[in-house]
């Protein structure tokens, strides 16, 4: 007999199920409760770069908007420095939390970030990355959290030679991890959970 | 012990172990599963960072969901218990400064909800949700009522298990987890589509916290132990070759 591996296992995952809000964005629910709902708000303070907006609707294998998903973006700083206790690169942008968290609107299920224009990070290899925001979906009928990236359709150069990007197969599905310019500093990033418009998601 | 660095990426999560995402007799997931393959990529700068949530973000009662919906002086309805347990990663070390958010039903099954319709009562002294921050060694404890089971409109006669959802950050985002907790000896487990998921009873005892007369207060609250395993994340010995593996 060989030595034994003892590793514990990852502890499985569940769907959020229908009432995610309740724990995670209780005043949205109509729960009163920590002061407010965390995640709300990126920005503690005037931030360094570029305000922009992310808008987008979750939608399901049949074109139906999500009205019960939760979002979560991550993302580093203007200067590609993350708010976290593991950058050891230097210190992040005091004022820009780098982590948000929506619920979508009630009625139409669009969720909406206030954020900044990430800066480039660079992969393991050193190599730089495009500017993307990591952003993570869980709602009822999910069974483990979905992972995708968000790109900016107006970084073409960057997209083009991008470790992640370069590395998809079927490249006409890149569009689908490109967030769209509509109107000034707002970008639309819909996503599209299964069918022809499926967003790539990731095994990361 | 306080955060140790540690940036040699994390370890790939086990998908032959983890729920698929097209799993039909659970009825929502056969619109909401992506059909195509995940992209499989070694986990960067962005995914073995994740947010800090300090202490000092932590009120008073946000761990006890007996007081922290009830007026002065009362509580909320129902089996009074204690869950506790630690955060770990694969290598079983304790995971600090992890913050879990809860959320469940009261004791009658009845969720605080505007799109919940069960007619079992709301109990105007439970919320429904509590969060806490692990310990330096990964702890974790809250107080709470015990749930109640609760229909839901997927088959015919679908109820849920007893079960207290759990959402947990690591020091990653990759590390994130979302999953639920449920109670030895329910009967509803092993009839349950979303318990059904799971792929061997292993997965489902893993999620299946122990009555734990140890941690019982005589007189009080009987305690429930669940402990949450995160990913592991490797050290960084071999950090600068290629792909970082």
């Amino acid at each position: 007999m060989v030595q034994k591996l003892e590793y514990l296992k990852e502890s499985p995952s569940q769907t959020a199920g229908p009432y995610v809000h309740i724990g995670c964005t209780p005043n949205f629910t109509g729960i009163e409760a920590y002061g407010g709902d965390l995640g709300a708000t990126m920005k503690t303070g005037p931030v360094k770069g570029t305000e922009i907006t992310v808008k987008g609707t979750v939608y399901d294998g049949m074109g139906m908007p999500l009205r019960d998903a939760m979002i979560e973006i991550w993302q580093a700083d203007s200067n590609g420095l993350f708010a976290s206790a593991n950058e050891t690169r230097g210190d992040a942008d005091p004022n820009f939390t780098g982590w948000g968290r929506s619920a979508g609107d009630m009625n139409t299920g669009e969720f909406t970030f206030e954020t900044i224009k990430p800066g480039s990070v660079p992969f393991p290899d050193g190599r730089p990355q495009a500017p993307h925001i990591t952003a993570w979906i869980v709602a009822r009928g999910i069974n483990i959290g979905l992972h995708t990236r968000i790109y900016f359709e107006d970084e073409a150069e960057a997209n083009a030679i991008d470790p992640i990007l370069t590395r998809i197969e079927h490249q006409n599905r890149i569009p689908t991890l490109l967030a769209k310019p509509e109107g000034e500093g707002v970008y639309r990033f819909d996503i599209h959970l299964q069918g022809p418009l499926e967003t790539v998601f990731f095994d990361i | 012990m306080s955060l140790i660095k540690q940036t040699g990426g994390f370890v790939p999560r086990d998908r032959d172990w983890q729920p698929d995402a097209l799993t039909p007799p659970y009825k929502t997931s056969l619109k909401r599963s992506p059909q195509a393959a995940l992209l499989s990529f070694p986990t960067t700068l962005s995914e073995e960072t994740s947010p800090v949530f300090g202490h000092n973000l932590i009120g008073e009662l946000d761990n006890d969901l007996i007081l922290n919906h009830a007026q002065p002086g009362e509580s909320a309805i129902g089996p009074r218990i204690i869950v506790h347990g630690r955060v770990l990663d694969e290598m079983g070390r304790g995971v600090p400064g992890a913050l879990l958010e809860v959320w469940q039903a009261n004791a009658g099954g009845r969720y605080r909800h505007k799109k919940e319709s069960y007619q079992a009562a709301l109990d105007p002294n439970f919320g429904g949700c509590g969060r806490t921050i692990t310990a330096e060694d990964g702890s974790y404890e809250f107080r709470t009522i015990q749930p109640g089971p609760y229909p839901w409109p997927n088959g015919m006669n679908d109820w849920r298990p007893a079960h207290i959802h759990f959402s947990v950050f690591g020091h990653g985002f990759a590390q994130r987890l979302i999953t639920q907790m449920y109670f030895e000896g329910d009967p509803h487990i092993k009839l349950c589509p979303i318990v059904g998921v799971l792929k061997s009873q292993e997965a489902v005892d893993a999620l299946t916290a122990p009555l734990d007369m140890h941690r019982t207060v005589p007189m009080d609250s009987r305690a429930y132990k669940f402990d949450i395993v995160l990913r592991g994340q490797r050290q960084t010995y071999f950090e600068n070759r290629k792909e970082g593996l």
